[in-house]
């Protein structure tokens, strides 16, 4: 494909950015003067800010590129990773669990686990959540590098290299709060960088009817009933009538439950944002507040896919879309495409800093929340304890590095290994799944034990395991994508329905495994030492002060409310 | 944190929203609109960037003044 070309006016408005993203870091400076200033923002940040930060630090590049990947290809069914999977998490996490995370003063979500249940199991959720920090944040710097290369003939090592400088400077000088402000910054511009997009893009292909009518040419052609590309339910009754091979069980358990709840609830990357709130209602509208526009996302991440795809079967043979070497279209290509072909110099310079921006919100995510359970719940815990809180504020410093530092190597590491990463991708896939089964009856059942979620937790993961092991999406080989424990006893539709009834088979593992570990063992911790962390045993704090329609309770009515609504519209 | 994060914002989206908005005065007629169907969207969506630059900048100096003017919040 050709590659765009930046004028005068594109730098400079990537450098104002740059410029102001260093300088947040650079006023920062001066206010870290405690390990708790750096890694929990002296639990100083305003709702709003710690909502927007909420839902930007979830916004990596490959979440725009991604999801309009996927717009293109299952149209707007993608959107069901909204409607039915981030957002009812997100409300339940405000309203019920984080009650328990902000008030047990844990600093991390592993140091829940250890206060909850037993030091073995927050090792387990620490090291391996460190581990996938790390890697998540290079695969992404690879993810933008390779697309740099391959849309501006950008230096793929030069882009690792500034984007990891920048991303370093800032979180080094400011902490969390300079990744929390960034952040917000962030959202702004990938909000307001992508708008004119979805404009023009609509503009071109005759608005929505015409976007409508164009798609149901896709999905005929595809061998789909009309309307499946623009009907988010209407086609799953059975996993065969619609792109994403998903019927819908297996989406809303699958996708809206385990992996939508296990995330949102459970990944300290985002409940780090909520725990840095100025108090107990702020962390508990964090995550309502975030769910607002998190809830309008797919017209801007989604949209721009789906744009492409009718453009590209519109073109005919020349096509839209550069082609992948089986003839079938590049969907990640959708954003940069599109960019290149709507924007002039100008907005063009807009729609790349915006670009550049997610993909940094989303490493600087990974990092805050890895120098951080790194410094508490590992340094800390196993390595040294009973040091000077001066000493953990260096410790975070150098975690920054080094954590930046590993993030490069795994970006590199992607470069060589390709299937590695997948294959590691896919392990932390397991590791998570399960993990919000312990929250689950860790939260809510005062008898579960130690030994029960940290063995439910291992179940939890094989069980994933072993279900990837003996199962297939259709046309796949035996290996990375499944089937290696010699027989196939299944074959999915796609990876996508795979992935999902995996997620419900590590979860279902994960939660009985717990239940029976629990009854057998006998109880670690005593009503007292649970107060504060299990519902039946903490007191309903009353909220004084704070008016009906800011109550979480409120809040949390309305984003569900507003979340049915998009779903009927967009049956 | 003594820093209004309003402040970094409204003044980074008042110099971009400027910089795309006088670009799009400079070049106004030119064929790079062609991509955007003939719209000139640097001088319309400058325009829109400064104006949300610019109401920030307006909510971060009146919640200082408010800051100042008002008794410090006991603790």
């Amino acid at each position: 494909m050709h590659t765009i070309q930046l004028g005068g006016i594109d730098y400079a408005i990537l450098i104002v950015y740059f410029l102001f993203v260093l300088g947040i870091g650079w006023a920062l400076k001066k206010f870290m003067k405690s390990s708790e200033d750096f890694f929990l923002s002296g639990r100083s940040i305003p709702a709003w800010i710690a909502g927007l930060a909420f839902i930007s630090a979830n916004l990596g590049a490959q979440e725009v590129i991604g999801m309009a990947a996927s717009g293109a290809k299952y149209g707007i069914m993608t959107s069901h990773f909204y409607w039915v999977g981030a957002i009812p998490a997100m409300v339940f996490v405000g309203i019920f669990m984080m009650p328990f995370y902000y008030g047990s003063k844990a600093r991390s979500v592993p140091e829940y686990l250890k206060l909850r249940f037993d030091e073995k199991t927050r090792g387990f959720n620490a090291i391996s959540f460190a581990v996938m920090t790390v890697f998540s944040s290079g695969i992404s710097m690879y993810a933008l590098a390779r697309l740099l290369e391959l849309v501006l003939g950008w230096n793929f090592h030069a882009s690792i290299l500034l984007s990891a400088i920048i991303v370093l400077v800032y979180i080094f000088l400011g902490g969390l709060t300079s990744a929390i402000y960034n952040e917000v910054l962030q959202f702004f511009l990938i909000v307001l960088g992508f708008f004119p997009l979805v404009f023009l893009g609509l503009q071109d292909v005759g608005g929505w009817n015409g976007l409508v009518a164009k798609l149901n040419t896709v999905a005929t052609g595809a061998g789909f009933q009309a309307g499946t590309w623009t009907d988010s339910w209407k086609h799953m009754d059975a996993a065969s009538a619609n792109p994403m091979g998903v019927e819908w069980f297996g989406m809303v358990m699958g996708l809206g439950f385990v992996l939508s709840f296990g995330y949102w609830c459970t990944d300290f990357l985002v409940v780090q944002r909520a725990m840095a709130a100025n108090s107990m209602s702020a962390a508990r509208r964090t995550p309502l507040i975030a769910a607002i526009p998190k809830m309008v996302f797919p017209a801007l991440v989604i949209l721009p896919g789906m744009i492409a795809i009718a453009l590209h079967v519109g073109a005919g043979a020349s096509g839209f879309l550069p082609l992948e070497k089986d003839g079938s279209p590049n969907y990640n290509m959708a954003v940069p495409v599109m960019l290149g072909h709507y924007f002039p110099s100008g907005v063009l310079g807009l729609g790349l800093t915006a670009l550049m921006a997610s993909f940094m919100s989303g490493m600087a995510g990974n990092v805050t929340a890895f120098n951080t359970v790194w410094t508490y719940d590992i340094y800390q815990s196993y390595i040294r304890p009973g040091q000077s809180d001066k000493h953990y504020l260096w410790m975070g410093h150098m975690a920054t590095v080094f954590g930046i530092l590993f993030s490069v190597l795994a970006a590199y590491a992607a470069t060589r290994f390709n299937n590695i990463m997948d294959m590691l991708q896919l392990v932390f896939a397991f590791v998570n799944a399960p993990l919000f089964a312990t929250f689950l009856l860790g939260m809510f059942w005062r008898r579960a034990t130690g030994h029960g979620a940290f063995l439910g937790l291992i179940i939890g993961t094989a069980a994933a395991a072993l279900h990837h092991g003996l199962t297939l999406p259709k046309g796949a080989m035996v290996g990375i994508k499944g089937g290696y424990l010699g027989t196939v006893l299944h074959t999915y539709p796609s990876e996508m329905a795979q992935n999902f009834w995996a997620a419900i088979y590590a979860w279902t593992a994960c939660f009985l495994a717990t239940l029976l570990i629990s009854l057998a063992t006998r109880r670690n911790k005593t009503d007292e030492e649970l107060k504060g962390l299990v519902y039946s045993l903490t007191p309903r704090e009353v909220e004084h002060g704070v008016p009906w329609y800011k109550q979480p309770a409120t809040l949390g009515v309305v984003v569900l409310a507003m979340a049915v609504i998009l779903n009927i519209i967009f049956w | 944190m003594n820093l209004d994060i309003r402040f970094p914002i409204g003044l980074m989206f008042t110099i971009i929203g400027a910089m795309i908005a006088v670009y799009g005065l400079a070049t106004g007629g030119s064929e790079i609109y062609e991509r955007s169907r003939g719209t000139n969207i640097n001088l319309l969506w400058g325009a829109v960037l400064l104006a949300f630059g610019l109401i920030m900048l307006v909510l971060g100096w009146r919640a200082q003044a408010k800051a100042r003017s008002a008794p410090p919040r006991p603790k």
